[in-house]
């Protein structure tokens, strides 16, 4: 077959929606366009029934009840409803909430939205591999913590974090843990019983369904969990979240976490490879470096720092052919490089040197052939005109230079 | 964002990559930028004995506007005289290569470039350095 450009391995920032998916929610927009909440006709009940079974096929992919399963719009309306849902509920126990440096901004800014409101927030650092290290975790805890909001699998490095241990010092303590799933859902095996979660966010968009819907679990027993709505409105999703429901993209939500429970054994397995043949012949470069612990992640995700040549440079080499992240302050509004990076201890240049690989369901061999031969070709053209590369050959130490820092 | 056809141009084929010999007296080094900020640019010119930069060279590490300002920059620098290149403006620089406003500072820093081999070739010629006005990045 022939190889079709451009290639699509940002699959971290969003997937593209599987054909199956699509086809199952288009009825839900015209012949079954009905309210869930219409209770008396007909219209009502087959969209009522169409999210039912939806809600079953979300629970049963992460082993929770369809009761505990709250829709939202997404993963950053999840996260927000789950952090400051437990904050406001759980105000006469305490204010204090315990998250770490590397979490999503949805996660980060909702902590520092919450300190503006009395909360106290611990931001743990990671250890240089992006691990939690545990006894900090457990020292952090004070008679006020309420809440541990640490995420399943990060969206830039794809390090695992080890959610048993985290929700066991949580329950020892009697502290709920929330995290934050979005990128491990539908990838790995999550299982809310068996890991101890009481709240999690995930969406749709990472696993193959439609943008606009997400959900929230929330534990209904040992402990049974409640969060304060942070919408106003008709009382909808157990008067959690009010809002009409989406309901295709609900019924789409379902039919995607459907495909990915029948085929994450086979497709974890299959992207682990592809992924390691693109790391294992990247690495092969000079001076380049692999991001985060090399175990402990996500099936699908790498990212490697290239030394002395500069992310965004770098993916101007291939980025007509190859959608690809960095972690380059040139390619954010901020001028600030990837702050995950920087907190494994990366100094500003080796995450300015960073390119983010996401594989997925629709990622094929050849593809993967391809890019390893592109972006092989654009770091040694761009190590030839790089004057870091020049000074690093002839033994010249950067640190000792003056730099001009503008 | 979408880069102009003409940063494209000078990342796919830049003009004057390479490295002149620095120990030369006739030759000026600019180094500017820091690796931490994400754009290093170093900037040669050799200065012929009428006092014209009759070749210049380039290495930058840096996204794609940074390349092409540097490398823009060695192109209008030959042939000129000192004082020609002095007057050489990061916004003529904006104006060729279309930048957008988040790209000034790669321009910014291709002027200081220029200057500060300028200067290092004035340093090595028993020349006073020029003043240099403080431009934002």
């Amino acid at each position: 077959m022939e190889l079709k450009l451009p290639i699509y391995l940002d699959n971290n920032a969003t997937t593209p929606m599987d054909p199956r998916v699509l086809e199952t929610m288009l009825p839900y927009f015209t012949d079954h366009f009905g309210n869930a909440a219409s209770r008396n006709h007909p219209f009502g009940w087959a969209a009522e029934e169409a999210v039912d079974y939806a809600r079953e096929q979300v629970a049963s992919l992460i082993g929770a009840d369809p009761k505990e399963i709250i829709f939202t719009s997404g993963a950053t309306e999840a996260d927000n409803l789950g952090i400051k849902g437990v904050f406001e509920m759980y105000a006469s126990k305490g204010n204090h909430i315990i998250t770490c440096t590397t979490e999503h901004k949805a996660v980060l800014d909702t902590c520092k939205h919450l300190e503006k409101l009395g909360a106290q927030v611990t931001y743990l650092e990671v250890l240089p591999d992006g691990m939690i290290d545990l006894d900090a975790l457990e020292k952090a805890i004070t008679d006020k913590t309420i809440l541990i909001a640490i995420m399943y699998g990060n969206n830039e490095i794809g390090v695992v974090q080890p959610v048993k241990e985290i929700s066991a010092i949580a329950r020892k303590h009697n502290v709920l843990f929330f995290t934050d799933g979005t990128q491990a859902v539908g990838k790995i095996p999550v299982d809310v019983i068996a890991d101890g979660i009481d709240l999690m966010a995930f969406t749709a968009h990472k696993m193959y369904g439609p943008k606009g819907i997400g959900a929230l679990y929330v534990r209904r027993k040992n402990p049974r969990v409640k969060v304060t709505a942070q919408m106003d409105g008709g009382g909808h999703e157990r008067s959690m979240r009010s809002g009409t429901l989406n309901v295709p993209g609900i019924v789409g939500f379902g039919k995607a976490a459907e495909l990915c429970k029948q085929e994450m054994a086979a497709e974890a397995a299959r992207l682990s490879i592809l992924r390691d043949k693109l790391e294992n012949a990247l690495l092969q470069l000079e001076e380049a470096y692999l991001n985060g612990h090399k175990e402990n992640r996500l099936p699908h995700t790498t990212n490697i720092s290239f030394k002395y040549v500069e992310g965004e440079g770098l993916l101007m080499g291939f980025n007509k052919n190859i959608a690809l992240s960095s972690g380059s302050a040139c390619t954010s509004a901020s001028l600030e490089p990837s702050y995950v990076l920087k907190a494994l201890g990366l100094g500003d240049d080796l995450a300015h040197s960073s390119l983010r690989f996401g594989l997925g369901r629709f990622t094929t061999e050849e593809q993967i052939d391809y890019t390893i031969k592109a972006i092989s070709d654009t770091v040694n053209k761009l190590r030839e005109m790089s004057p870091l590369w020049e000074m690093f050959k002839e033994g010249i130490d950067l640190n000792s230079i003056e730099w001009a820092h503008h | 964002m979408a880069y102009s056809e003409k940063v494209i141009d000078h990342y796919s084929n830049p003009k004057n990559v390479g490295t002149l010999d620095k120990s030369k007296n006739n030759v000026g080094t600019g180094l500017v930028g820091a690796p931490e900020c994400g754009d290093v640019m170093r900037l040669q010119i050799e200065v012929n004995e009428e006092g014209i930069i009759s070749d210049a060279k380039f290495k930058t590490f840096g996204c794609g506007s940074a390349i092409a300002s540097s490398s823009l920059a060695t192109e209008w620098l030959k042939g000129k005289s000192i004082d020609e290149a002095v007057a050489i403006d990061n916004m003529d620089i904006v104006e060729e290569l279309n930048l957008p406003p988040v790209k000034i500072h790669c321009s910014v820093l291709a002027e200081d470039a220029i200057k500060a081999a300028i200067n290092d070739y004035r340093t090595k010629n028993g020349l006073p350095e020029l003043a240099l006005e403080e431009k934002k990045h």
